[in-house]
């Protein structure tokens, strides 16, 4: 022991002289090189030994100079080869930090063989407990990037089917969660949650209807327009009535407000249950013997199936409106011949295909809202994607149902 | 008021902080020296959290100032305050972890912002980092949500101390821990503070911490510093609440 420090000590002594005298290679950055030479920047030096190899460190080693450290040592580790001993000496470093500790430790372990084991020497004693640390626990880590292979990517398109049926299960799962939740409420009425239920309607229904009533507005104003302009090169304006009556009153009025409650409602829904359960609100609710389909999930469900009649009812108002406005200021069809003609255009069936849709395809909505919500993990990420599934898969549900609707009332005849 | 410190790293002055019309902070002064470790204590909706916050600037305060390694946090900069930045870390209470990134993201996020290395040096120090608070490698490719509480403070101060800062603050850093995870934690952030040369302001509620790991305490009572001292000062002191805290029957039971 005393011997091998004597050595270091013979070692670090002629360091010094070689240091003053020739140091042999010097690394350096470019920037050293062209004699903008700091004297805080980390330098390597390569003091000639015979057939040892003496590195001598100097400057600051900390993370600051992290880049060019890293340049410095991945120069000196080409150095390697089999030598009868290797030495760093870190005497001269003016400040070590992690960063620099680990990149002597980097250059001390590359240019260590088997048979010699490089040496750290000249380190001051309260440099040495971190260089100690930086042994014990660095190890140059296996990172397994994924390859993206064929095999992988069929299997990524084999999940995703597979998940689809596991989504519609997940619906049906909920739809039925939350009729059992409603039975429950209709025996013990009491259990209801009205205070929620009206909450929820009035951030649903009351606050929807200005934009409501504002888009469904412009759109009427819009098809009258292009009814009004196509239409009159056969001399048919004052058909533009009928299109926009039975148009609006059976499809447009409520499948465009079951998309906006979609984006607007559903949306909300899922991001405020995704954060709940995030926080484990969810399962403190659980563990508190209530059921979050019964407080959480049927009241929003509730406020959802009566509120979207209501705003397709006054989004179809607001369109028709829109739409008898444009065709009599553009088209010249006064108030009372278009109220005259709608009434002989449409009957009461129009009216009742499109409302009656309208509170499937807020359950719909809220059923894929709910579900998308619970199904949020832990992170904001997660919380993201899962909303904007909720929104997506809204609308894309709102129209499959429109079109099931579609082809039952053809059926019947209405 | 306390004495002047010659070598203060934080050098707090006359603030004051009011959240609508409470005055959480009243006019306090609080000095930090360099290389210590200090614990802030106080009773619970003190406002240490608050002063925590005004010092690295996320609360704003109605005056006073605030100097952080002789910089006025006030009078800095961007860059000058980017700069004081860089060379602190934080420990928030919940950890703070970016939940869509994973634990090896999380603590290769400020050194990627700020230094210009190689991916291969990253991976490589946060390996270090993540061994330095005694966590296995294996755990950089998980996500926040699914480490344990414990872990998760350890990432929080593995992704504080990225960049080798020179000064740390650690929110409660022990809080939800078990007494041994505690305890480990102590340990650890004594052991970091001697290889790594740290200043510590350490918020805490848990006298283990304050006998093992602390050279001094501040104590926050009233939006001021009440008493700040070595634990003996803290243990003669006459005030009420600190002889109710540092007497009462757990701090008996801490010092056995």
């Amino acid at each position: 022991m005393l011997a091998r420090r004597n050595q270091l000590w013979l070692v670090s002594d002629r360091f010094d002289k070689a240091v003053r005298e020739r140091p042999d290679i010097c690394f350096r950055t470019a920037n050293q090189a062209r004699g903008g030479h700091l004297s805080g920047d980390p330098r390597l030096e390569r003091i000639a030994q015979g057939e040892g190899l003496a590195l001598c460190a100097a400057g600051n080693w900390t993370a600051r100079f992290a880049p060019m450290l890293e340049r410095i040592v991945s120069d000196a580790e080409k150095l390697r080869g089999s030598r009868p001993h290797i030495f760093i000496d870190v005497s001269q470093v003016s400040s070590l930090d992690t960063f620099g500790a680990w990149l002597i430790e980097r250059l001390r372990r590359s240019l260590s063989d088997p048979s010699v084991e490089a040496e750290i020497s000249g380190l001051s004693a309260n440099y040495s407990t971190l260089v100690d640390e930086v042994r014990r626990v660095g190890a140059a880590p296996k990172v397994s990037a994924d390859p993206l292979s064929i095999v992988g990517m069929l299997e990524q398109i084999g999940r995703t089917v597979a998940g689809v049926s596991g989504t519609v299960i997940g619906l049906i799962d909920m739809l039925g969660a939350v009729l059992a939740a409603a039975a429950n409420v209709l025996i013990h009425p009491r259990s209801f949650r009205l205070t929620s239920t009206v909450h929820h309607l009035e951030q649903v229904c009351l606050r929807a209807v200005p934009i409501v009533v504002l888009i469904t507005f412009l759109i009427g104003c819009i098809i009258s327009q292009q009814g009004i302009f196509h239409f009159r090169r056969f001399g048919a304006d004052i058909f533009v009535v009928d299109m926009l009556g039975v148009l609006v009153l059976r499809e447009i009025g409520v499948l465009l407000v079951a998309i906006m409650v979609a984006g607007r409602s559903g949306s909300a829904y899922t991001a405020e249950l995704g954060s709940m359960k995030m926080r484990e609100e969810i399962d403190a609710l659980r563990t508190m013997g209530f059921d979050p389909i019964e407080v959480l999930i049927l009241p929003r469900m509730l406020a959802l199936v009566l509120a979207l009649p209501i705003l397709a009812f006054l989004g179809a108002m607001a369109a028709l409106y829109g739409g008898g406005l444009v065709a009599w200021l553009y088209g010249g069809v006064d108030p009372e011949a278009f109220l005259l003609r709608l009434r002989d255009a449409i009957s009461i069936d129009h009216f009742i295909v499109g409302i009656v849709k309208a509170p499937v395809m807020a359950a719909v909505i809220g059923i894929v809202a709910c579900v998308e919500g619970l199904a949020v993990e832990g992170s904001a990420e997660s919380l993201g994607q899962h909303t904007t599934s909720s929104v997506v898969q809204g609308i894309f549900f709102v129209i499959v149902m429109d079109g099931v609707f579609a082809i039952f009332f053809a059926s019947i005849g209405m | 008021m306390a004495p002047e410190i010659p070598d203060a790293i934080i050098r707090v002055r006359d603030i004051s902080v009011r959240f609508g019309t409470t005055k959480v902070l009243d006019g306090l002064n609080l000095d930090v020296k360099r290389g210590e470790i200090l614990g802030f204590v106080g009773p619970s909706g003190a406002g240490k959290s608050v002063l925590t916050r005004t010092i690295i600037g996320l609360v704003p305060k109605i005056s006073g100032s605030i100097e952080v390694f002789g910089i006025d946090l006030d009078a800095a900069n961007a860059a000058a305050r980017r700069g004081v930045e860089r060379r602190w870390g934080i420990l928030f209470q919940q950890g703070a972890l970016f939940s869509s990134l994973t634990v090896r993201q999380n603590i290769q996020f400020p050194v990627r912002e700020y230094l210009n290395v190689s991916q291969r040096l990253l991976d490589e120090i946060t390996v270090a980092k993540l061994g330095m608070v005694g966590l296995r490698p294996e755990v950089a490719g998980r996500f926040p949500s699914e480490l344990s509480g414990g872990m998760i403070k350890r990432v929080a101060l593995a992704r504080a101390l990225a960049l080798d800062p020179e000064l740390v603050f650690l929110d409660e850093p022990t809080s939800g821990l078990d007494p041994i995870g505690a305890g480990d934690f102590d340990e650890l952030v004594r052991t970091l503070q001697r290889t790594l040369g740290l200043t510590v302001f350490m918020v805490t509620h848990d006298l283990d911490s304050l006998y093992t790991a602390c050279d001094r305490i501040a104590v926050l009572g009233n939006g001021k510093i009440i008493a700040a001292g070595s634990i003996a000062d803290m243990q003669a002191s006459q005030h009420p609440w600190l002889r109710q805290y540092f007497h009462g029957k757990r701090a008996r039971a801490v010092m056995g």
